[in-house]
């Protein structure tokens, strides 16, 4: 099967992104161990877990940052793994990620973070590359600051800048790496809009690792939470939060004890008290 | 003792195996380098922060090692009743030698800590990441115009504080010391060749090169974190500082 028929029959496919039995450890250590994932083509799926379940590592892997040991992942019908430098570049430029805290080039202003890709990948005229930047932050609305340095802007517009470099190709895939760590409720409620909107209006397809239940529960349409390696859970958000499983329960509700102790492993606490040796 | 055996031959190869990464990162970027120097304007920007930026204190230091070579010189000539070779000797001992060596090591200290603390912070706030998932490739786009404008910047600033050091020189000798001011640019004329000028040419390319690889290596491969970037900072100094001194050695034995 050539790479176009390859291509055409991936665009069939309902799932964009594809993963089985996805094993990958560091340092001994296992983060996966047969994990399978559906990532739906045009929705908002949303990837939780507690922190240090590898929810970032599995982006990366999706991204071709990071290689499995064993498994797959496909994305749109293509095995990451099996590509090389320049496959893994064509496939990014088909994708624009989000960062936790934005990631913004700190030596250029606002207009020029965003005009970055284009300047590196396209050989536009000066106008078009203004309209099309002007366009995408007014999309984030901060048309106003484009002239701002990155050190200027608070923590949720940094976000929204970003948002606005990382559709500047039009991806057609989005991914966000916890996009709502630290935000205050006026700027996480532009960026829950901002999620919802552009997977909408642009017709992509959104990828949200976090583990703020409330706020994904309202965005995504797809949930997967990952614990131990596995999904645990999979479906609507609204489904999990009524789930009979009291490890889903735990994560969904925040309640401080369960399946995950509040306790980390520890010796006996009577007999540490009495020991005599430091812990 | 096994133990200890063991952790010397670790140490010796862990010492190998930075080298190495040290060997093929610094020929990746001259590999690359012709494809760098098409993005001139990128280039040229890191030849002003690294150069520019650098000026007043390479000048500075320049005009005080000159007019220390001065005092010291006139000190020395005097007891074989030479001192109108004064100019000679300054011009030679810093066109040669100090020019390029203490340029290096005020390059490192200025300069190249800037370099590395910069790509440090880049890769800690997932600037570099942000880069490779915009499918542009770190190494070119940041860290070669940045090496290579270190490798320009570095002979020009030898050159003037060079420049700056004779001068130094003169204002001690000729104007305080008293040594006749024909004398001291006309035996300089005579004495200093065109090997000499191009011995203290050759070394600042090299230790350009050095310096600027170090530094370029040590904040792009630093540990994301504060310490991280600080021990990048710090690592970027002693390594320069302690490669252009042996290199110097090398150079000069090979070139005397």
């Amino acid at each position: 099967m050539s790479a176009t028929e390859r291509r055409h029959g991936a665009a069939d496919d309902p799932c964009v992104i594809r993963v089985r039995g996805l094993d990958y450890s560091v340092g001994g250590r296992s983060i996966f161990s047969g994990l399978d994932l559906d990532v739906a083509r045009g929705s908002v799926t949303a990837i939780m877990g507690p922190s240090g379940t590898g929810k970032t590592t599995l982006l990366r892997l999706i991204t071709g940052q990071a290689t499995q040991d064993a498994g797959e992942v496909r994305v749109d019908g293509v095995e990451v793994s099996q590509l090389d430098r320049k496959g893994i570049y064509a496939l990014r430029r088909r994708m624009g990620m989000l960062f936790q805290n934005g990631a913004l080039l700190t030596d250029l202003d606002v207009y020029e973070n965003v005009a970055f890709p284009l300047r590196e990948h396209t050989r536009l005229p000066e106008s078009l590359v203004r309209n099309i930047v002007l366009t995408k932050l007014q999309a984030v609305g901060l048309r106003g600051a484009a002239e701002l340095m990155p050190h200027e802007l608070s923590g949720g517009m940094a976000r929204r800048v970003a948002l606005a470099r990382a559709i500047v190709m039009d991806p057609e895939i989005l991914i966000y790496d916890e996009p709502f760590v630290g935000l205050d409720p006026i700027s996480l409620g532009v960026v829950l809009r901002l999620i919802r909107e552009l997977n909408d209006a642009l017709g992509i397809t959104s990828i949200v690792v976090s583990h703020d239940v409330r706020e994904i529960t309202a965005v995504a349409d797809e949930a997967y939470l990952l614990s131990g390696g596995r999904v645990v859970a999979s479906g609507p958000p609204a489904g999990l939060l009524e789930s009979d499983s009291a490890e889903v329960r735990q994560f969904m509700k925040g309640l401080p004890d369960g399946p995950v102790p509040f306790h980390y492993p520890a010796p006996d606490y009577a007999e540490q008290l009495l020991g005599k040796e430091r812990p | 003792m096994n133990r200890l055996l063991r952790e010397l031959l670790d140490g010796a190869r862990d010492s190998v195996s930075s080298v190495g990464r040290y060997a093929l990162f610094t020929g990746r970027l001259l590999l690359e380098t012709p494809r760098g120097l098409l993005r001139f304007r990128l280039v040229v920007e890191q030849v002003y922060n690294a150069g520019a930026l650098s000026l007043v204190i390479i000048m500075l230091s320049g005009l005080f090692v000159g007019m220390v070579l001065g005092l010291q010189g006139f000190d020395l000539l005097e007891r074989f009743g030479s001192e109108e070779s004064l100019g000679t000797a300054a011009a030679l001992g810093l066109v040669k030698e100090l020019g390029p060596v203490v340029t290096a090591l005020l390059f490192a200290g200025r300069a190249g800590t800037a370099l590395a603390s910069e790509l440090g912070l880049m890769r800690a706030t997932d600037q570099l990441s942000a880069m490779e998932m915009m499918a542009v490739d770190p190494v070119r786009r940041v860290v070669l115009p940045r090496f290579l404008g270190g490798v320009i910047a570095m002979p020009l600033l030898a050159a003037i504080f060079s420049m700056i050091g004779i001068f130094g020189a003169q204002l001690v000798g000729v104007q305080m010391m008293g040594v006749d001011q024909g004398q001291f640019w006309s035996q300089m004329r005579g004495a200093v060749e065109h090997g000499d000028v191009m011995e203290g040419v050759i070394k600042s390319c090299v230790f350009g090169v050095a310096c600027s690889a170090v530094a370029v290596f040590e904040g792009y491969h630093a540990v994301p974190t504060a310490e991280g970037v600080g021990r990048a900072t710090t690592r970027t100094v002693v390594v320069s500082s302690v490669v252009v001194l042996l290199l110097d050695y090398m150079l000069t034995a090979v070139m005397l």
